[in-house]
């Protein structure tokens, strides 16, 4: 059945902000969405809100809206667009809530919109686990035995039917979200009304628990005429109770005899066709017993997933731009496998290789929260490894994990080495369990204690007992024999190790060596990788995809390209600081490169990104990115150039020795980013160009450390360079916070130098994004955060361009970026952020490499700053490249950072110099307070216009909290304060401030106010451990209740004025296309 | 124990025996199934050739009683990446080393299987030697070039049963042809075995036939005398050209009887009605290929194993039914006129997806048509 002709304009829903659950695996299904829709000549129009999306890039769809993610304002784009179709299926949980949401609003109906690839019908099919749970029966397909609960009353009856532990999933949410398992009564009781209140329909199901199940997933995909196939099976190394996302997980299935393999692919089809998915990808999830082979379906998702992208990057199907194709009519046997060229879309992946995807997690930032992994989705990112066994998978997989584990073996300091604790630490899942695996084993526990109290499947154990034997064969060989290269069992013996996924950095610990010693031993042995491809089909046809991979082996099928190469590095898994805006800009310099004619080569591990896709650059190396694979890459591809600075701190890391390999890197120089991240030579450079920072100093005792804090005063902000149980960066605003902090926090000593620098209060920060070419300096974009100094910038809100800088201040900053730009020699971006205080300006920090916030100043002046940036590097100029022409203007654009609170229950809140956020937003308009209004919506906060304020604010807030309440009773909200905040507002002239308890004054407090929902935003400050401690409980309210909350006196200023401004003018829609052109509606 | 895998064009692939010392010869093809082996492995149409799994991994879930497809190993090696010693599956009762060991049937591994699928799929399929005696290498390649050719090999007879044999829940049971009564029960049916895998018994005993296996030798005058309702022909190894007498046989049977084939049996039945087979560079060999029922135009994906093909390009009596959609090579033809239907695929699958199965209703419903049983 060739396209639907009917069809000329469709619209795609894209996932939002990177969140816990949901991260840029949706920009990388969106993107491969748009291009296939865009292809076969449909109009398309997109709605974002996440700037750092490359299918937000206004090339890609032809209606571009960086809009919130929300259904009343999705109901005015397709007012607006009038779409014929909407696709739901490819932007996530949010993508598909959002649909469904529009569609019962009856919106789809008025404008006669058709729901392609899933309809109501079916999403509600598969999304509420009632109707699913009767869908399974119909099929005589098990499910575990389970109740719905709509209400406590509910709970408690289904409590007492089906035995404990019971899992609670709420229906309708994202990762798990409010999810958990219960034990007894009690935990039930907590977990499920957490669970009642998160569900977009309070509904939730309690169910029996299969915990200590094998589990599986099958990713399915399905055309209008019924032809189904399956793309991939996973295995989960972790056993069911603990969420996919953050479970250890191998393609294909290793443990499944063909017949019970094909008993799940037949309940996976009988599944997609009795859920009624009429077109694209889906998900299955099995659990099965491992003592009889029992198997019962734990959920589908009717859409593309996480797992998809997962499973589309370890067999090269790419399941979202087909599932696009087959939503528009064509059927499976119509369309090619872009891989082989000669074979269609209509097979079964089959792979000769191992996939093993491991998570990464952040419990560090977020102290107060158990490090235990449970059916809610924890992990912020992931890795993915291919290996020709599992051992070498596992291991690579570990060591592009970069948490400073070269692979499975020593430097496991942080693992307990007890036997007891060890068993303890197998017992509750939790992100060190590897570790524990591989210490329980050099304890001498055997593999069935393991099992037993793990339930790790003995297949993963035994293959993981073979990398440790390897371990302890390896330095036994290395105390006895030495490394005598004519001693062939030496050749053999690294041969296998090799093999088993040995970094040289492993063998160098192993036997006392440099791994540079290491690396040259091995090439004089004729140790080298060799590089296969992923096609597919194991080899059975020709592949003409340059996808690649690292393994030992003896055949050689790659070979290196001739003509102008450059190769780009990426950032790794994602993690708090560092995800999508690096790939990003990786994407954008790959882009430019293939623009330019240069072949670009990219190297990354991280499955979730658009970087990693094949046809993203001309070639692909899925390999993690340490020295020793990455230089195996340079040597054996011989690129003209290296780039470093767009994949954050990973590639930039690598830098240095890298240059000093000789490997060609363009760009700045590591010198130059050498003279930056240095805190000496970064004063010389100051010093020199008479700028200022922040008075500082370098402890290397605590008796030093005092001396510089007495010397300079606090408040100050202290940054250790080695942490102790995952604490970062703190403000001191006293001897006795100092004291603790050293205390309870940091170490301080010769080797780990803790840095002090002057706090500066109440100012305001600034972020600047710049392009320079050695000679001149292009500033993309001057940006004001709406938070003070002090709040990391990856956390603040901000603002393009300044609304309240001074302009003269502004040409000032301008000035200094170019005066540091030229003096680095930075040749492609750089970031300064600024600290503004009585009109000074304060040099916080200066980095030479693309920021978090290239793609939001590339969006927001449509100048694209990584494609730039990659033609300076290879030598062109600015004066001829003109950014300065591309520029536009005339709008307002706002940042706002989202957090993952909601998933890190006891975390408080309040925004501090360590960076929490997961991802971030845009909001557009012509002036500031609509564009900050739909930040704060797309983020997720919806700003009443009317109700009540509870304000709670410091003393020192307390002057400048006034000017807010005054025009936010003018606006006609009720305020309630605390007495202390009440008192000062009432004696300022603000009568009309109630009074109200605080938590421990008594009853009815806040916090009842907040739970009977009479509360609409909470504007609470804090200083000081005491405020912050009796404040918490509101703010997790605030949370839990999904109330908007704002913790700076600066984001409530700004948050009022979005109210006011809103108010008179209400919230338009528009697409990026229109701002470009300059146009209004 | 180090071992070598010597191809006939002189290419070496080291590795290491997991099965002690080995020696064994035999064509060289590759599978890409990803489950299976042990289905694989039993399968009498693998009769006579060396097995590469393209999947790296063999013998995570080890062996069981219950997935053979016949009552011992038939492939003459196997061919693996890495073979696990240790396997983890609750059905799992022993070892695929110790399975292999026991039936003395040789297995390698740390071979680079990539390497030799690529060498195969450039070079096509070829005759190769596995062995532990490594050290004069010359000489295996001159042994693998001794093999036998597997074109013009009859291998069905090799492998087919000697005696006839009544299906039962329980597998074969040997009959004597002179003193035979059918049981009590559906349509009767004589299963020709050309090296039949036992879930086509299973499939077919699932459509109520009550079903005669009888050697790749038996006339159709014979056939007649047992007064069949209808006539299955079995999957097989090799060539099918050189079974002549199979063949004249089934050019009989089919003016008598509902008759079906798969695989080999397809092949029989178009040679018997006028077509040729010709080799296939590298066959087809695993269970992810696509095939398109032209009567429903609806997708299988399909678990294939074969080295030859049919062509039937002039016979206008038949007409195509099924289609590879990778390499447009035909999958399938029913006969006109006469109630004939056959495939070159295994809808019984063992292994691989299960989507063909509607084969054997197919079947069944052809018997009852022109049956009335």
């Amino acid at each position: 059945m060739p396209k639907r002709t009917d069809l000329k304009k469709i619209m795609l829903i894209g996932s939002g902000p990177i969140v816990i659950g949901q991260a840029c695996e949706f920009d990388y299904s969106g993107t491969q969405a748009l291009k296939a829709l865009k292809e076969e000549g449909y109009e398309v129009v997109l709605v974002n809100s996440n700037p750092a999306t490359i299918m937000t890039d206004p090339e890609l769809a032809d209606r571009t809206y960086v809009e919130p993610i929300e259904p009343e304002t999705v109901a005015r784009i397709i007012a607006k667009e009038r779409p014929d179709a909407l696709l739901p299926t490819l932007g996530g949980q949010t993508g598909l809530n959002t649909a469904l949401a529009v569609s019962e609003m009856g919106v789809l109906e008025k404008y006669g919109v058709e729901l392609i690839g899933a309809d109501e019908k079916v999403i509600q099919k598969a999304e509420s686990r009632q109707l699913f749970r009767e869908a399974m029966e119909n099929i005589g397909l098990k499910v575990p035995v389970s109740g719905i609960a709509r209400n406590m009353d509910d709970v408690r009856t289904w409590g007492e039917k089906i035995p404990f532990p019971i899992i609670v999933r709420p229906a309708y949410t994202l990762g798990g979200t409010g999810g958990g398992v219960a034990y007894n009564m009690e935990d039930l009781e907590a977990i499920a009304s957490k669970g009642l209140a998160l569900s977009m329909k309070s509904e939730i199901m309690l169910e029996q628990s299969v915990l200590g199940w094998k589990e599986f997933e099958l990713e399915v995909m399905r055309d209008k005429k019924d032809n189904c196939v399956i793309i991939c099976s996973i295995e989960n190394m972790d056993a069911m109770g603990v969420h996919t996302g953050d479970s250890i997980t191998v393609a294909p299935a290793q443990t499944l005899t063909d017949r019970e393999y094909q008993q799940m692919r037949g309940a996976a089809l009988a599944i997609m066709r009795e859920i009624g998915v009429e077109t694209g990808g889906s998900n299955v999830q099995f659990a099965v017993n491992p003592e009889n082979g029992e198997l019962v379906i734990i959920e589908m998702n009717p859409r593309v997933s996480r797992s998809s992208a997962l499973a589309s990057k370890a067999t090269g199907f790419p399941i979202a731009k087909i599932a696009a194709k087959l939503a528009v009519g064509y059927t499976l046997d119509e369309l090619p496998n872009d891989i082989t060229r000669e074979t269609m879309a209509s097979f079964e992946p089959t792979i000769d290789y191992c996939v093993i995807k491991i998570p990464r997690f952040t419990f560090e930032k977020f102290p107060g929260t158990d490090d235990y992994l449970t059916t809610a989705m924890k992990s912020v990112g992931e890795t993915m490894a291919i290996g020709r066994t599992f051992k070498e998978a596992l291991q690579k997989g570990l060591r592009s994990l970069e948490v400073g584990m070269p692979g499975l073996g020593k430097k496991f300091e942080t693992c307990p080495q007890d036997r007891e604790e060890l068993l303890t630490l197998l017992r509750k899942p939790n992100s060190r369990r590897l570790y524990a695996v591989r210490n329980a084993m050099r304890c001498g526990v055997s593999e069935e204690e393991i099992y037993e109290t793990s339930f790790i499947d003995p297949w993963f154990l035994r293959q993981i007992r073979q990398v440790v034997d390897m371990e302890e064969k390896l330095q036994e060989f290395g105390l006895k024999q030495g490394l005598d290269e004519k001693n062939p069992e030496l050749a053999d013996l690294l041969r296998r190790a090799k093999e088993y996924g040995y970094s040289d950095q492993q063998l160098a610990t192993l036997w006392k060596k440099s791994p540079a010693s290491i690396r040259s031993l091995r090439k004089r042995l004729g140790i080298k990788p060799t590089y296969y491809l992923v096609d597919t089909c194991a080899a059975e046809f020709e592949a003409h995809t340059p996808y690649y991979y690292s393994t030992y082996e003896s055949g050689d099928e790659v070979s290196p390209t001739s003509g102008k190469k450059v190769m780009i590095l990426g950032g790794g898994p994602n993690r708090i600081g560092q995800g999508i805006e690096f790939d990003y800009c990786c994407c954008h310099s790959s882009f430019q490169l293939r623009e330019l004619g240069i072949q670009s080569i990219m190297v990354n591990s991280n499955p979730e990104t658009v970087s990693t896709d094949y046809d993203t650059s001309d070639r692909l190396y899925f390999e993690p990115l340490t020295f020793e694979d990455v230089l195996n890459i340079v040597e054996f591809e011989q690129p003209d150039g290296v780039i470093v600075q767009f994949g954050g701190q990973t590639p930039l890391n690598l830098a240095v020795s890298l240059m000093e390999a000789g490997v060609p890197m363009i760009g700045t120089s590591p010198d130059a980013i050498d003279r930056a991240e240095d805190r000496e030579r970064f004063k010389r450079l100051l010093k020199k160009l008479h700028l200022r920072q922040p008075l500082n100093g370098t402890a290397m005792s605590l008796v030093q450390a005092q001396e510089i804090a007495e010397k300079i005063g606090f408040p100050l902000v202290l940054r250790p360079s080695y942490v102790l149980g995952g604490r970062g960066m703190d403000i001191v605003y006293s001897m006795d916070e100092f004291e603790r902090y050293f205390r309870e926090s940091a170490l301080v000593s010769p080797e780990h130098p803790v840095l002090i620098d002057k706090f500066l209060e109440h100012a305001v920060e600034v972020d600047v994004d710049a392009l320079a070419d050695g000679e001149d300096c292009y500033i993309g974009g001057v940006m004001e955060h709406i938070e003070e100094a002090g709040i990391h910038s990856g956390d603040s809100a901000c603002v393009l361009p300044p609304h309240s800088i001074a302009p003269d201040l502004v040409e000032e900053i301008k000035r200094q970026t170019k005066a540091m730009a030229l003096e680095l020699g930075v040749v492609g971006l750089m970031n300064v952020q600024y600290a503004i205080k009585d009109d000074e300006i304060y040099i916080i920090e200066v980095n030479p490499r693309a920021s978090r916030t290239v793609p939001f100043v590339s969006k927001a002046t449509g100048v694209p700053l990584a494609k730039l940036a990659t033609r300076i590097m290879l030598g062109e100029k600015l004066c001829d490249l003109d950014p300065w022409s591309m520029r536009k203007s005339g709008w307002v654009a706002v940042k706002e950072a989202v957090f993952p609170f909601n998933r890190f229950p006891n975390v408080d809140v309040i925004l501090g110099p360590e960076m929490r956020s997961t991802g971030e937003v845009m909001g557009l308009d012509y002036a500031f307070g609509p564009a900050f209004m739909k930040a704060q919506l797309a983020a997720g906060q919806v700003l009443p216009e009317q109700g009540t304020v509870f304000v709670a604010v410091n003393d020192w807030d307390k002057p400048l909290a006034l000017p807010v309440v005054r025009k936010l009773h003018e606006l006609g909200f009720r305020i309630l304060a605390t007495r202390g905040t009440a008192t000062y507002l009432y004696d300022n002239g603000l009568p009309q401030v109630e009074p109200v308890l605080k938590v421990y004054e008594g009853r009815p407090n806040v916090l009842d106010f907040i739970k009977n929902r009479q509360i609409s935003l909470v504007i609470n400050t804090v200083s000081g451990r005491k405020t912050v401690h009796d404040s918490k409980d509101i703010r997790q309210a605030a949370l839990l209740y999904n109330v908007p909350y704002v913790t700076t006196i600066s984001g409530a200023k700004a948050t009022v004025q979005a109210i006011d401004e809103v108010r008179t003018q209400g919230l338009q829609v528009r697409c990026l296309q229109e701002y470009h052109a300059g146009q209004d509606n | 124990m180090k071992a070598i895998l010597a191809l006939e064009d002189g290419t070496l692939f080291p590795g290491e025996s997991f099965t002690g010392p080995i020696q064994a010869g035999g064509e060289v093809i590759f599978n890409t199934g990803m489950t299976g082996y042990q289905e694989v492995l039993t399968d009498p149409s693998y009769a006579g050739q060396l097995v590469c799994m393209t999947y790296p991994l063999i013998g995570n879930y080890g062996v069981n009683p219950e997935d053979v497809e016949s009552d011992r190993i038939q492939v003459a090696g196997l061919i693996v990446k890495e073979c696990c010693k240790q396997p983890s599956n609750w059905r799992s009762s022993q070892s695929l080393p110790e399975y292999l060991a026991e039936a003395g049937i040789p297995g390698i591994e740390g071979v680079d299987t990539r390497a030799l699928t690529r060498h195969l799929r450039l070079h096509g399929a070829m005759r190769g030697i596995l062995s532990t005696e490594v050290k004069d290498t010359a000489a295996l390649v001159e042994q693998a070039r001794s093999i036998a050719p597997m074109q013009g090999l009859n291998l069905a007879d090799r492998v087919s049963c000697t005696k006839p044999y009544l299906w039962t829940d329980d597998g074969p049971v040997t009959v004597d042809p002179a003193s035979f009564t059918w049981p009590e029960g559906g349509p009767r049916l004589i299963v020709y075995d050309f090296g039949i895998k036992w879930n086509i018994h299973r499939l077919l005993a699932d459509q109520g036939f009550v079903q005669l296996g009888v050697p790749s030798s038996f006339t159709a005058e014979q056939v007649r005398e047992l007064h069949p309702d209808a006539v299955f022909l079995s999957n097989g190894p090799g060539d099918p050209a050189p079974l002549t007498n199979a063949i004249e046989a089934v050019r009989e049977l089919c003016e008598d009887f509902p008759l079906a084939g798969i695989c080999l049996g397809h092949q029989i039945l178009g040679l018997a009605q006028g077509g040729s087979t010709y080799k296939l560079p590298f066959g087809h060999h695993g269970c992810n290929h696509p095939v398109m029922d032209l009567v429903t135009e609806k997708i299988e994906i399909s678990s294939q194993n074969h080295g030859f093909c049919v062509d039937i390009s002039n016979q206008n009596h038949l007409k195509i039914t099924h289609r590879n959609l990778n390499d447009d090579t035909l999958e399938g033809f029913e006969h006109r006129e006469k109630p004939v239907i056959a495939i070159q695929f295994h809808p019984e699958a063992a292994p691989g997806p299960h989507d063909s199965r509607y084969f054997f209703v197919r079947f069944r419903e052809l018997v009852r048509r022109e049956t009335g049983k």
